[in-house]
């Protein structure tokens, strides 16, 4: 049984005849596509490794279906900065240290994207720490990761007001 | 905050970079995802293994439905006991240091819940992961035993890596009989799992009797050895890569057996082979921290002195190898008492092998120990910090050696000073915020060898002004990238942008191991030497040149900075690595050192880092909810190469003493001997709402004697202390002793003694 689907994959469009259903978003990025920025951590949505956005909302890659994501629109972790220029949040990551193993490092950019385009991130760490909790780190990244969301929100902030 | 940068040693040349704190070197990598880990490799042509896994914990496979898992599309090969080719090494066999037998489907027994029984090689993971499931093994079922109760046990020859089970000195009894105060505690911690956020991966390729591997490893050039051994090649014939390494925390740096089943998988089929452990195998072949149950027996004179120290442990292994968590020598070298003993047994269950985990034995040592202290505190009526310093300990308990260096009185008092320790109520109960949630204060200290590892380096200067070193060096997290290319630079008088570092391959100086906290302290003295070495020769030539403004200053009669060597006597007389290179001919000029400590140092002295942890909890009455809400640690570990990234290590270990308190727990279901909670949901370690605003001094300490750069370790330490402070503050808070980690909630509320 082969499907066909088409993605907008970081801007570039995909078309990808997949010879197996059982195909996750996950693996799809991963294994046929080269994107292997985005990483498995426990192919079970428990850590969040493997967050990507969809349509600009985050969601953990490996439960959700490739078949099912036809005509949408993914940015991953290798889509986020605009040639040389990073994103403000993965150059928030390197001041503040926000990552040591850099395992969880594409899942953590991402979702905080995610949170900072939810309008949810705000300037109080308690919020963000309860919004990023979806994203496990096992090194002990977390103050720097708190601190780099806090200060790409910030940053980010001030750029819309000019 | 206690920033200041430790002056070094005065034998050792301060160059501009160490002590800086120089921003990650692989942050770009890893923050676009370039950074490559072992299982974002695809060879052409590469298939997928899937390992299949027992459902019981003991007895033997009786059959497995080979025949159904060959016939679904995709599968080209399952490997079992029956068809699995001979290895050169026996899988029962011990080899090395830091050996472990392992399961390789040498034969039908199973050993463990999770052993490997099979592996599945397909062209597709989703074919490979249906044929490991259609697998469909039956079973010859013994009773498991997990618990302490039901394993058998014995008398371990030795715990840890090689240490002696048992330890005494000075008459026990007669420091017990003395005793105007006592405690008698028993602390209980279970079967933590490493659970790096990168599932254990190989991706192996041979090339006719040559093996490619790209595996995450904590010890590349030890591992590429016993890699080759168990396939019978030359260690030369086997390239390890592994660039970066998704957390390793002990489970990288030994052996398993689905990484040699996959290798085995790619030479059967003659092509490449790519296998991840799914998160749940990541429970059972890949080691984990052993379950103790620790007693204490502490004597006090009338004026709170110890008289006695005794700690017995007890830890579990499997049934067939011998890694006992060396849980009691926590007590050897940190608190000063005439009489010291401490004893290890072993009990043997149906679970995979432990191994070392992040602070091996240091952390559920310090766990139990600092508890006691402050059940010992209590009973003298005497504040738990006062405790600690009227037994503070000026050499070392255990040897009677001095310390090499112990700054441990710096770390309580600015430790709490930051925490605000002061005036601390003695009982507990006393404090509680504004929403009547009860408030504790605990501390525990922290402490942690000083190990290094054999490792060498070569640094190259090139004709450009540039340098090239290499060591097989490990970077999982701790910024080895960094801080060793730091160390690297000043040996070479170079800045650290003019250093080309290549690191993370077999093909290279053996870098050590990248555990036990001794990394920087080894492969940095090794690279330190290479530049010296390299400096020394450079040296050489300039002042034999008459062409040279340095001639005839001899060789230690210049020195290097800024890709200069200037003579010493004369400052105006210098020259430019680039231009004497460039008169000599030579294209580059070599150095090779060895990271070593001095043996007469090391025999003489005790090495330890040291450290306070403070902590605040608050705790809901009603729920027994804990939050951790401050959390201060201050750390004397030598000189700080990379202060940015050495915060980053210890709130790190602090993080995992958070876990160890609150979260992890591998819960076994008695009957079937299965982990019940062998996934990220049901395996707890904290997530960013668990982790409140910390802090970690870094305390200045001059250490002259443990290696040329002064340097210690920051990679365990934090773990210990942090138990022990989290648990004392929950009493504090509470008055409720919780003697089985993690404290969760139901063994607060289900005490009769807490308060509604």
């Amino acid at each position: 049984m082969t499907l066909s689907v088409t993605l907008s994959v970081n801007g570039v469009r995909r078309d990808v005849t997949l010879e197996d259903p059982r195909v996750t978003l996950l693996d799809l990025l991963r294994e046929r596509l080269d994107l292997v920025g985005t990483k498995k951590g426990c192919d079970r949505g428990q850590c969040g490794a493997c967050t990507v956005l969809v349509d600009g909302r985050r969601i953990n890659s490996c439960l959700a279906l490739a078949a099912s994501y036809d005509g949408a629109d993914i940015v991953t972790i290798e889509g986020l900065a605009k040639g040389d220029l990073l994103d403000p949040v993965q150059a928030a990551f390197i001041a503040h240290d926000g990552f040591q193993c850099g395992f969880c490092t594409p899942g953590q950019i991402m979702s905080a994207v995610g949170l900072i385009n939810e309008g949810e991130a705000g300037d109080d760490p308690d919020r963000v720490r309860e919004g990023m909790s979806g994203n496990l780190c096992r090194c002990g990244a977390h103050a720097g990761i708190v601190e780099a969301v806090l200060d790409a929100q910030k940053q980010l902030q001030q750029r819309r007001v000019a | 905050m206690s920033d200041a940068i430790t002056l070094p040693a005065p034998h050792v040349r301060l160059g501009s970079s160490s002590g800086q704190p120089v921003t990650r070197r692989d942050g770009h990598l890893k923050v676009t995802g370039a950074a490559t880990y072992a299982a974002d490799n695809h060879p052409a042509g590469m298939l997928y293994a899937v390992i299949a896994v027992s459902t019981i914990a003991r007895g033997r496979v009786t059959s497995l439905d080979v025949e159904a898992a060959k016939a679904h599309p995709g599968v080209v090969e399952v490997i079992t006991p029956a068809n699995r080719p001979p290895l050169s090494l026996d899988p029962d066999e011990k080899v090395g240091l830091f050996g472990f037998r392992i399961d390789a489907l040498q034969n039908d027994r199973v050993r463990y819940a999770r052993q490997p029984i099979a592996l599945v090689v397909a062209e597709t993971l989703e074919a490979a992961t249906e044929g490991a499931r259609l697998l469909s093994p039956t079973y010859e079922v013994e009773p498991a035993r997990v618990t302490f109760e039901d394993g058998e046990a014995y008398d371990p020859p030795a715990v840890g890596v090689g240490a002696p089970p048992n330890f005494a000195k000075g008459d026990i009894a007669a420091g017990h009989a003395a005793a105007t105060h006592r405690v008698d505690t028993t602390y209980e911690t279970p079967a933590q799992y490493h659970n790096a956020m990168e599932p254990h991966a190989m991706v192996a390729e041979w090339n006719g009797d040559h093996l490619t591997i790209d595996t995450p490893n904590q010890a590349i050039v030890m591992s590429r050895a016993l890699f080759a051994g168990y396939f019978g090649i030359p260690p030369e014939n086997v390239l390890l890569r592994s660039p970066f390494l998704g957390g390793g925390f002990g489970s990288k740096a030994i052996m398993n057996g689905p990484y040699i089943l996959a290798i085995l998988a790619a030479r059967m089929m003659q092509r490449p082979v790519k296998m991840v452990l799914p998160r749940d195998q990541m429970f059972g072949p890949v080691g984990h921290r052993g379950a103790t149950q620790q007693h204490l027996r502490l004597g006090m004179d009338a004026e709170g002195h110890l008289t006695a120290l005794e700690h017995n442990a007890v830890a579990t292994t499997s049934t067939f190898d011998d890694f006992i968590e060396p849980a009691a020598n926590a007590s050897h070298n940190l608190y000063a008492s005439p009489a010291i003993s401490t004893r290890h047994g072993g009990v043997r269950v149906d679970i995979g092998t432990p191994g070392p985990m992040r602070a091996p034995g240091e952390a559920s040592g310090s766990a139990a120990l600092e508890c006691a202290i402050d059940e010992a505190a209590l009973a003298c009526g005497i504040d738990p910090l006062e405790f600690r310093l009227r037994n503070y300990s000026e050499t070392d308990p255990a040897s009677g050696k001095p310390f090499s260096a112990k700054a441990l009185r710096e770390c309580y008092a600015e430790g709490a000073k930051a925490f605000g320790w002061a005036g601390r109520p003695l009982s507990p109960r006393q404090m509680k915020d504004v929403q009547g949630r009860l408030v504790g204060w605990g501390m525990g200290s922290a402490m942690f060898p000083c190990p290094m590892f054999p490792a060498t380096a070569r640094a190259t200067l090139r004709s450009d002004g540039t340098a090239l070193v290499e060591t097989a060096g490990a970077d999982m997290g701790q910024g080895a990238w960094t801080a060793l290319a730091q160390i690297a630079a000043d040996g070479l008088g170079l800045d650290v942008e003019r250093i080309e570092f290549r690191s993370g391959t077999s093909d290279l100086p053996d870098g050590g191991v990248a555990g036990g906290s001794g990394h920087t302290a080894s492969a940095g003295t090794a690279l330190h030497n290479a530049g010296t070495d390299a400096i020394a020769r450079l040296a050489e030539i300039a002042t034999a040149d008459r062409k040279s403004p340095l001639f005839g200053a001899g060789n230690a009669g210049v020195e290097a900075r800024d890709g200069r060597l200037y003579h010493r006597g004369d400052e105006t007389r210098s020259e430019s690595y680039a231009d004497i290179l460039a008169r000599s001919g030579n294209a580059s000029v070599e150095g090779n050192g060895t990271g070593a400590r001095d043996p007469k140092d090391a025999e003489e002295r005790a090495m330890f880092s040291h450290g306070a942890v403070f902590a605040e909890v608050k705790v809901d009455p009603d729920l027994g909810q804990v939050m951790v809400t401050r959390l201060v640690g201050a750390f004397a570990a030598g000189r700080i190469i990379n202060p940015k990234l050495a915060r980053s290590q210890l709130y790190g270990g602090m993080i995992w003493g958070v876990s160890f308190a609150l979260h992890e727990e591998a819960v076994h279901d008695r009957r079937s001997g299965r982990i019940m909670n062998a996934d990220l949901a049901g395996y707890h370690i904290p997530v960013h709402a668990d982790i409140p605003d910390m802090q970690a001094l870094l305390i200045h300490e001059d250490d002259p004697y443990v290696n040329v750069l002064g340097v210690k370790g920051v990679g365990e330490i934090g773990v210990t202390g942090t138990v022990g402070a989290i648990a004392n503050a929950i009493w504090h808070a509470t008055g409720v002793r919780v003697r089985r980690f993690p404290i969760t909630l139901d063994k607060l509320i289900l005490d009769p003694g807490m308060p509604a």
